[in-house]
């Protein structure tokens, strides 16, 4: 099955800071077929780096970022669910981003795009819901920048969505976490190609944003399965160099995920979404988290995993207790892995049947627009 | 259908009967989810656990049962004030680190409490000790003294004193042998009693 990407166009958004944003493109995909009383979507939400692709193969026979998922007998079971992804507002994969053309100047935004927020991201995706006349969405789900969305999804539009899977993710980023974003954008801003974000039709910020990649793998990964899949291997030599190229098979693996990143990724977009991502307080604006999350209406289910340190399964007991004492319907899981914060995309065999579960409960007792009123 | 042929325990049999059509109930220690999720289907209760082993988590929520992994003593705080008809505590409290506070706080947040709990003052209990001259060790507490999750040992006499002691009224109790209900002598002949009480008025 080939997944074809789609797009919407919207005439304007006005952004958390005041700025409206005109002429937005917004692209996405859908997998499985939507039924007739349009109760069976479940959006997709993805994470920093991802995409509209999620599932199926590409043109290119590129499997989407979260194919083991999402799929005929999946988690989302595209047999039952129609499910859909959208790149994020910001992005550089078919969503308007600062790598776009701006209508006003006809050339691309760069550094005079707006600041954007999670809550924009999802206001955007809420027109696409409403332009693809789905009334209520099944779930929403996603890991990492991908939850923070799902939790925003919850208070922002609480009646929309029938059940909340946010994965992996915090309600709001911590010191630590605003750090590493920081490093990244510092390495890619120090590049002397950065040219103040005007880089487009020359040479890339292309050091700057592999160093700034690589560190986010860092991250990623876990002690354990960087000591498992590296160990102090030498990469194709027997001795060290005693220079300064590559010794280490670990230091070949980040300077390639590296490499291979800036041929599909935005500097700029890299900017804009790390700060989206540290902007993000889901209890901004409330006395406390519960009170943010007090006019959720959605079942929840929250998954952390044991083996990851960039969302550690604290911050994700900070929003299951959050709603616990607010006496919402709220499952939720530590899962056992060795992978770190990449455990929700590649270790996925508990997650599944954990989420295949929780679903088929939110389809027994899905409660329709019309009901909730 | 018969909750005990179906989930295999008398004091579940029990419990679902004091447990009316719609409740919104709490099962602490709710283990794979099997009770709650009787319950959803047969008295379409609302209904939420809490299980500290990971393994039995992840058979609940696969279940459909809406199920928070954590410790039960720890978690009670979160939850607001009398938020569930019914707290359900089934044959753990003798594990609890503070069991009064966990009694307690199972009447902050619910109308009602559901205890169930092995019986220490069953005569085979007694019997054991005395003739072995070890900690005993009998069908209903099979353990190792020192591999036992029972830290609390009460019998029904306890049970009652504290009961009085706290002015909590006691709405029912149920005392199993077996299969069977006992109503003589349940402190000698209960192997489980079963209480279901709620706070002073």
């Amino acid at each position: 099955m080939i997944a074809e990407t789609q797009t919407a166009q919207f005439d304007s958004l006005t952004l958390d800071n005041g700025v409206t944003l005109r002429d937005i493109t917004v692209a996405y995909e859908t997998y499985g077929a939507l039924n007739a009383a349009r109760s069976n979507v479940i959006l997709i939400e993805h994470a920093f780096t991802g995409d509209a692709h999620a599932a199926g193969i590409d043109h290119e026979g590129k499997p989407g970022w979260w194919a083991n998922m999402i799929g005929p007998g999946k988690a989302f079971d595209t047999d039952h669910y129609f499910v859909l992804c959208a790149n994020v507002l910001g992005g550089c994969r078919g969503t308007t981003g600062p790598s776009s053309v701006n209508p006003a100047t006809g050339r691309p935004y760069g550094l005079t795009f707006p600041g954007i927020t999670i809550s924009d991201m999802v206001r955007l995706q809420k027109l696409l819901i409403d332009h693809l006349g789905i009334p209520k969405l099944l779930a929403v789900a996603g890991g990492s920048m991908g939850g923070m969305q799902v939790l925003e999804w919850a208070v922002a539009f609480p009646d929309s969505v029938e059940a909340c899977l946010p994965i992996a993710t915090t309600a709001r980023h911590s010191a630590q976490q605003i750090a590493f974003n920081e490093t990244g954008r510092q390495a890619i801003m120090g590049d002397p190609d950065f040219q103040s974000g005007d880089y487009y039709g020359g040479a890339l910020p292309a050091r700057g944003l592999s160093v700034a990649r690589m560190v986010g793998h860092i991250t990623y990964m876990s002690d354990e399965s960087m000591r498992e899949k590296f160990g102090r291997r030498l990469r194709d030599r027997q001795d060290f160099s005693y220079g300064m190229d590559v010794d280490f098979e670990v230091e070949s693996y980040l300077r390639y995920r590296g490499n291979q990143f800036v041929g599909r990724f935005d500097a700029n977009s890299y900017l804009y979404i790390t700060k989206a991502m540290d902007y993000f307080d889901l209890a901004s604006g409330f006395p406390s988290l519960a009170a943010a999350l007090e006019r959720a209406r959605s079942r929840f289910l929250v998954i952390s995993f044991t083996s990851d340190w960039l969302y550690p399964s604290y911050q994700s007991q900070e929003i299951v207790n959050a709603l616990r004492s607010r006496n919402h319907d709220v499952t939720y899981c530590e899962l056992s892995s060795n992978y770190g914060h990449d455990a929700f995309l590649v270790d996925v065999g508990e997650q599944t049947e954990i989420v295949r579960g929780f679903l088929a409960r939110c389809v027994r007792e899905f409660r329709s627009l019309e009901a909730v009123r | 259908m018969n909750v005990s042929e179906v989930l295999g325990r008398r004091d579940y049999a029990i419990i679902s009967q004091l447990i009316p059509e719609g409740a919104r109930v709490l099962d602490l220690g709710c283990g794979d989810g099997a009770l709650l999720a009787w319950l959803k289907v047969n008295k379409r209760v609302e209904a939420r656990g809490v299980e500290l082993s990971r393994d039995l988590v992840q058979v609940a929520i696969a279940r459909g049962v809406t199920v928070y992994q954590g410790d039960l003593e720890a978690s009670l705080a979160d939850y607001p004030d009398q938020a569930f008809d019914f707290v359900i505590l089934s044959q753990t409290v003798q594990e609890t680190r503070h069991p009064l506070v966990v009694l307690k706080e199972m009447l902050r947040i619910g109308r009602h409490a559901i205890v169930a709990f092995p019986n220490f003052g069953h005569w085979r209990v007694g019997l054991n000790h005395l003739l072995s001259g070890r900690a005993p060790k009998t069908g209903l507490f099979p353990f190792e003294w020192y591999d036992s999750p029972n830290i609390h040992f009460l019998t029904v006499i306890d049970f009652e004193e504290l009961v009085a002691k706290q002015g909590w009224q006691v709405d029912r109790r149920l005392f199993l042998s077996g299969p069977s209900v006992v109503t003589a002598l349940p402190n000698w002949r209960a192997e489980i009693a079963i209480y279901l009480f709620h706070g002073p008025a």
